[in-house]
């Protein structure tokens, strides 16, 4: 039997979702023997060059760049979780949900301690290739279908892995209270 | 400020109890409850300006800065936006220059939405410096808006002639109607007030007189339809040296105004039903608690009970019978829904913000100032009396075995004749849409927003409390509605605004429900929402009180009895959209940055 395919992302995050991941200390070998990984960070494979069975998502949408690539994964994975507190609320990045972009843009370009004497002509960087924020920070069940949701800042490495094992065994998650408690 | 702040809190006593009363006086002296006011009142009391803060912030009517010397305030009811409110509110904006929600610069003129103020059957309505000001028209608003600018007083702005009955009493001077199309026991204009406290109290114990409202079977009018008897029962078996009476008069359910007319017109057999319930249940105090939208009834209520003390209908020795003394009070509120809760409906009674109390001790046993207390809707107390002048029997005579005696409904919507009716339990919708003169019926909402928006195939059912329960608001709608638009939409948003924010439940699900909503009004919606809503709908039951309980009700049932109407509006082939729109999100960015290209 084909292993099973895992993708991962990380969107609007701070990587440590995927540091929780590899938090499973050896048992990463034992995952490793269990699936196989495709797109992720991990590996650094870029494109899908398959259909995966399990996509894990860290981080919610801040830039267009992130709608594409949740888009991306969702065309692609059978099954698609929202791994820890930014992908399933907005997280830390979700702050600046009360503040309007261009007052984000000007303090982070033109009005900032670091910046209020070194951008002389005032420029909002506008290049072409930069991917645009949107209007506020949106987690990812409200731009793409999502089938679970694992809490956690990060989720602890064993909640990770008993949610992987019994999505891999198509078994019903076993869920201590210690996992998934709050601190 | 100083001075006039010192003297209203003389008037109460410096009666930290008496806060609402405070504020709605500093409010109506100097058009706003600024931050010297507060501090003012807070060190007066001995309380902390927190305290004084969250309960001016609470209410709709109390403000932190001036509303304007006319303050303007416009329904966004239902029935309001059925007769033409849009074209109204627009008038007002173009007229005074102004978007809602704001104050000309000269401070002159404020505009300010508001939920259902009670005139359901006269709308759209607005109220101005307290003041009713119904059946408003673009060309009515340019006109008022004229006088407004030319100086005119509050008298002087009122051209149409006073209301029917009461309403032009010099103690009122309403441009209100009472629209009351059908007459009752209730609403029995023969009554002789005092008859049942001289004829009928002395010879009974109130036990007696608890015993004879249970065998009646009557229960309340509020909407829950509690057993009277049993209430009372409970409340006077409850040990304490105080307790009270408090008449509901809150009444915000959207579409309902039949108890402003019992107040305007059979006062006085609802203060005889709080004489006849203070003596069954042995309290002292009554508070008569009246929404704020009512107000101008005030000099004219307060007359009464003044006349009732003199007829010695109240006061001491009530009708000769030694050592029964009873007094009312009339507690305005200042603009809440919720506070007709009756737990909050307390709260605000005792100068706080309208938040319910969490369930039980219920206040048959801890209400008004932790003392046991009576509850009940205005209609309540008015048939108590009956039933004790007539007879349990003569009572049960009228309505079904289930639902004894009558209903004062509030009608309105597209019907010729909106208004006031007073009938038996077990009229069916159809029965009802007959009297009032609807013809083209689509669907009649029942009991308000927290009842059921029901269709052609229900109409035949009944109104009474194993059926279709309902605290008496009935609005109809033809086939111009558009019921997801017009009805469900308007009712949803009441209640996110009416709120009082303590559950996460109440304050968070119907904001989603909502945005859904909108989401398939959009058509953008797709099958899988309207399966959520249903869903998500449920866990509004964890909220503490009524309201959250039945806030998605509008949604609920108009998914189980128009369902094709979502369907219409849903794209069949798609399974699920979450409804993001990335060109609409990233335009803020677009424009900031000055870039030209859309993004795909
Ligand atoms: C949100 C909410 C609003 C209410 N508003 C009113 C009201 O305006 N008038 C009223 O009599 N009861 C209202 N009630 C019901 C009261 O809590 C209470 O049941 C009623 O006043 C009891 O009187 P009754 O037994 O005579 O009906 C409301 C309940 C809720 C949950
Ligand atoms: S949830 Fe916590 S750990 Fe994960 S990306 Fe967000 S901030 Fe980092
Ligand atoms: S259900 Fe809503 S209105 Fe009622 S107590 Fe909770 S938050 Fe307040």
């Amino acid at each position: 039997m084909e292993k099973p395919v895992i993708a991962t992302a990380s969107l609007a995050g701070c990587f440590g979702c995927h540091m929780s991941l590899l938090d499973i200390d050896e048992r990463i070998l034992d995952l490793i023997e269990l699936v196989d990984f495709n797109k992720s960070p991990i590996n650094d494979i870029k494109e899908f060059a398959r259909e995966c069975d399990i996509g894990l998502i860290e981080g919610g949408c801040c830039l267009d760049e992130n709608v594409h690539v949740l888009k991306d994964f969702r065309n692609h994975c059978r099954i698609l979780v929202s791994v820890g507190e930014c992908a399933i609320m907005g997280g830390l990045p979700a702050m600046r949900n009360g503040i309007s972009v261009r007052e984000c843009l000007e303090e982070a370009y033109l009005n900032g301690p670091s910046v209020r004497n070194y951008n002389e002509n005032k420029i909002l960087p506008n290049d072409e290739e930069l991917p645009v924020l949107l209007n506020r920070v949106y987690p990812c069940h409200e731009v793409v279908k999502i089938d679970y949701f694992l809490p956690g800042c990060p989720p602890d490495a064993d909640l990770l892995w008993r949610a992987l094992t019994a999505l891999l065994n198509n078994r019903k998650m076993d869920l201590p209270y210690e996992v998934f408690k709050f601190d | 400020m100083e001075e006039s702040i010192s003297s209203i809190l003389d008037r109460y006593n410096h009666d930290v109890y008496r806060l609402m009363d405070i504020l709605i006086d500093v409010q109506s002296d100097q058009g706003f409850i600024g931050d010297q006011a507060i501090a003012r009142i807070a060190e007066d009391l001995g309380i902390s300006k927190a305290d004084v803060e969250q309960t001016r912030s609470f209410y709709h009517f109390f403000s932190k800065k001036p509303t304007g010397k006319y303050s303007i305030y416009l329904n966004t009811s239902v029935n309001a936006c059925m007769m033409g409110r849009d074209a109204v509110a627009r008038t007002f904006e173009v007229e005074a220059g102004i978007p809602f929600n704001s104050v000309t610069r000269d401070g002159l003129i404020g505009l300010f939405d508001t939920s259902c103020i009670g005139m359901s059957d006269q709308e759209p309505a607005a109220i101005i410096n307290g003041k009713i000001f119904p059946n408003l028209t673009p060309f009515r608003v340019k006109e008022l808006i004229r006088d407004i600018r030319a100086g005119k007083s509050m008298e002087e702005l009122v051209v149409e002639g006073y209301g029917d009955g009461q309403n032009s009493n010099p103690d009122i001077r309403a441009v209100v109607s009472n629209n009351i199309r059908k007459i009752g026991p209730v609403l029995d204009p023969d009554y002789k007030p005092g008859e049942v406290i001289r004829k009928k109290l002395p010879a009974m114990t109130p036990q007696q007189v608890i015993d004879e409202m249970k065998r009646s079977n009557i229960r309340g009018r509020g909407g829950a339809g509690f057993p009277t008897g049993m209430k009372w029962e409970i409340c006077r078996k409850t040990e304490s040296d105080e307790k009270y009476i408090i008449c509901n008069a809150d009444e915000g359910e959207p579409g309902t105004f039949k108890d402003r007319v019992i107040l305007t017109e059979r006062p006085k057999l609802l203060l005889e039903g709080m004489v006849v319930a203070a003596y069954a249940i042995g309290a002292r105090q009554g508070i008569l608690y009246i929404r704020h939208e009512y107000k101008y009834l005030k000099i004219y209520l307060e007359k009464l009970i003044e006349g009732a003390h003199k007829r010695n209908l109240m006061g001491k020795n009530i009708a000769g019978i030694e050592g029964f003394d009873f007094d009312v009070r009339i507690q305005f509120g200042a603009g809440s829904y919720v506070c007709g809760e009756e737990s909050a409906l307390i709260e605000s009674a005792e100068g706080k913000r309208g938040e319910p109390r969490d369930k039980p001790p219920f206040p048959v046993e801890k209400g008004y100032l932790d003392k046991p207390t009576v509850v009940n809707n205005v209609e309540t107390f008015c048939s108590a009396v009956k039933v004790l002048l007539n007879g349990a029997d003569w009572y049960r005579s009228f309505g079904t075995t289930d639902s004894t005696g009558t209903k004062v409904l509030s009608i309105s919507g597209d019907c010729r004749y909106p208004g006031v009716y007073e009938v038996e339990w077990g009229f069916s919708v159809n029965d009802i849409c007959g009297m009032a003169g609807a013809d083209d019926v689509i669907a009649v909402q029942v009991g308000g927003p927290s009842g059921s928006l029901v269709g052609p195939s229900d109409f035949d059912r009944i109104l009474c409390y194993a059926d279709l329960s309902t605290g008496g608001s009935l609005i109809i709608f033809n086939h111009t509605r558009d019921l997801l638009q017009d009805v469900v939409l308007n009712f949803t948003s009441f209640f996110i605004e009416e709120s009082c924010g303590s559950c996460s439940t109440c304050r968070i699900m119907p904001v989603i429900l909502r945005n859904k909503l909108l989401k398939i009004l959009n058509a953008r919606g797709a099958k899988s929402d309207i399966s959520e809503m249903l869903e998500w709908a449920a866990i509004l039951k964890a909220s503490r009180c009524g309201l959250g309980q039945t806030a998605a009700n509008p949604i609920i049932t108009s998914i189980q009895n128009f369902r094709h109407l979502y369907d219409q509006k849903v794209r069949g082939e798609v399974r699920y959209d979450s409804g993001f729109d990335l060109t609409q999100a990233t335009q803020e960015a677009i424009a900031a940055t000055g870039r030209y290209t859309a993004v795909d």
